[in-house]
């Protein structure tokens, strides 16, 4: 993505926010020149710690996924034996929708943050897997019996086949957790915390009713995923640079 | 060097491609596999490769026996043997690489292997040292058949396996990588093998000609063709003469 793209992209959304609160004209949609003024403010007045929390745990939950999702898709898609051992489960367990054990995780690990990165694993996972797995899968078999013939054995091919193959699949995979990886956010930081914008966001919407300042958790919520967005574009770009030739 | 003796082969649920099948290739001799598709020529490169075992029957190089790739024969394939995501010059070092991964382990890298750099000296003989910097899908297919070579040449083999090397290569490349090859090959010492279905492959590069049929194949059906490789000799009589006959012999087989 261009960066004069992106500006124009926020430029029109801006604008159509201001349109949408001058129709609609109550409370409950500020106008962004408001909210901008309000987020200024409260930037010093604990937002950033909030902001900073909430990093963390996405930052934690989707590292310890790709940490773990990695190596099994890579395992998986490489050996047929394994793959015909784990996909039937990998597709039972997929579909299940991870966050109705929210509290069910909540009973097991407490409150505090292991519970929280530990749902975001549970969600980002499966997704990994399955596109890393795909992708090992999918590699031309000339591709692995020339390795072969150069002297490769299973480590080697793992070493300079699979993994960098299966690199640009790992960051498509994050990019495509990303939005994933913020609901759930907002959804763990509802309950059983006082910091993080899923917090933010809902102490002002819900209990003191002070829209401007909801807003702009869910401004600072929307920039942490973009922010996220733009460091997978960025290692990509410096990890996969052959996707980029022409 | 090469000794097939009595080899039996066959994939899963099917008839066998070769039953009792016995060859025997020289040192420093040039080999073309010819035949129609699914009569098992790549197959039996595969099985030279060590990448495929014999149901029975024992493949032996230099009196060894093959139970799996041996480090001194290098296989060179159609397509896609390059890493796409590593430029010319990576995918020239990438066997030197795999066997540093290894270390001297005599299973995949040659007890006593010295790895000196000469990847500098096969990116300028192939003629690719210009676009050593770039990726596969950047430089064209003439070029990707020469790094694959390139990788092959720097483990310094004795024996070279090609499977239709040439085969998706305009004819003009096509003819250039067929000479350098067979240069390649006298100047290294090299026992060459190569499977194609063009007969004017076989006939312009191969030194003695394996015919194979449909299969089982039972019996090698062996041409010679000692004028390969003089000067003007795919313009001669014999080169047609050859042609014509083994144009007949895989019709009259598959008719």
């Amino acid at each position: 993505m261009k960066r004069r793209d992106a500006f124009l992209a926020t430029v029109a959304l801006l604008f159509m926010w201001q349109i949408a609160a001058m129709v609609v004209n109550l409370p409950i949609l500020p106008a962004p020149l408001k909210v901008v003024s309000v987020f200024v403010r409260e930037l010093q007045n604990g937002l950033l710690n909030h902001f900073i929390f909430s990093l963390w745990r996405v930052f934690a939950g989707m590292a310890l996924s790709v940490l773990v999702a990695a190596p099994v898709g890579l395992a998986i898609g490489g050996s047929k034996e394994l793959s015909r051992l784990f996909s039937p489960l990998i597709y039972l367990l997929y579909p299940i929708p991870k966050v109705v054990f929210v509290p069910v995780v909540i009973l097991f690990l407490g409150i505090g943050d292991t519970a929280k990165i530990t749902i975001m694993f549970l969600i980002l996972f499966f997704q990994i897997v399955v596109l890393v797995r795909d992708q090992a899968a999918g590699l031309p078999p000339q591709l692995i019996q020339s390795l072969h013939s150069l002297g490769a054995g299973r480590r080697a091919l793992f070493r300079f086949v699979y993994l960098p193959a299966s690199l640009p699949a790992i960051l498509t995979a994050l990019r495509q957790s990303i939005g994933t990886a913020v609901a759930v956010l907002y959804i763990t930081e509802l309950s059983a915390t006082k910091y993080g914008l899923g917090y933010y966001i809902y102490y002002n919407g819900s209990t003191l009713l002070d829209y401007p300042a909801m807003y702009t958790g869910v401004v600072a919520m929307s920039l942490l995923g973009l922010g996220m967005y733009f460091s997978v574009d960025w290692l990509e770009q410096r990890w996969c640079k052959w996707k980029f030739v022409t | 060097m090469i000794d097939l003796e009595a080899i039996t082969f066959a994939y899963p649920h099917a008839s066998p491609l070769f039953e009792n099948f016995s060859l025997t290739i020289g040192r420093g001799e040039t080999w073309a596999i010819l035949g129609p598709s699914g009569c098992g020529k790549t197959t039996l490169l595969y099985l030279l490769a060590g990448l495929y075992q014999p149901a029975s029957g024992q493949i032996s190089i230099e009196g060894e026996i093959l139970t799996r790739p041996r480090p001194r024969s290098g296989l060179i394939l159609q397509d896609y043997g390059l890493l796409p995501w590593s430029t010319a010059r990576e995918n020239v070092e990438l066997g030197l690489r795999v066997r540093k991964f290894y270390g001297e382990d005599g299973k995949h890298t040659p007890i006593n292997f010295q790895p000196e750099n000469n990847v500098p000296y096969w990116l300028k003989r192939l003629g690719i040292d210009e676009v050593a910097d770039k990726f596969p899908a950047q430089i064209s297919g003439g070029q990707r058949q020469r790094t694959a070579i390139a990788r092959t040449l720097a483990l310094e083999p004795d024996l070279l396996l090609m499977d239709e090397p040439f085969s998706a290569l305009d004819a003009i490349t096509r003819e250039d990588l067929q000479n350098l090859t067979l240069s390649l090959c006298s100047e290294q010492k090299l026992t060459l093998i190569i499977v194609t279905h063009a007969i004017d492959e076989a006939v312009g590069l191969g030194y003695k000609i394996l015919l194979l049929n449909d299969p089982p194949n039972q019996t090698a059906r062996i041409f010679e063709n000692s004028g390969v490789g003089q000067t003007g000799y795919r313009s001669s009589h014999a080169y047609y003469e050859l042609c014509d006959l083994l144009w007949r012999e895989m019709r009259y087989e598959t008719a």
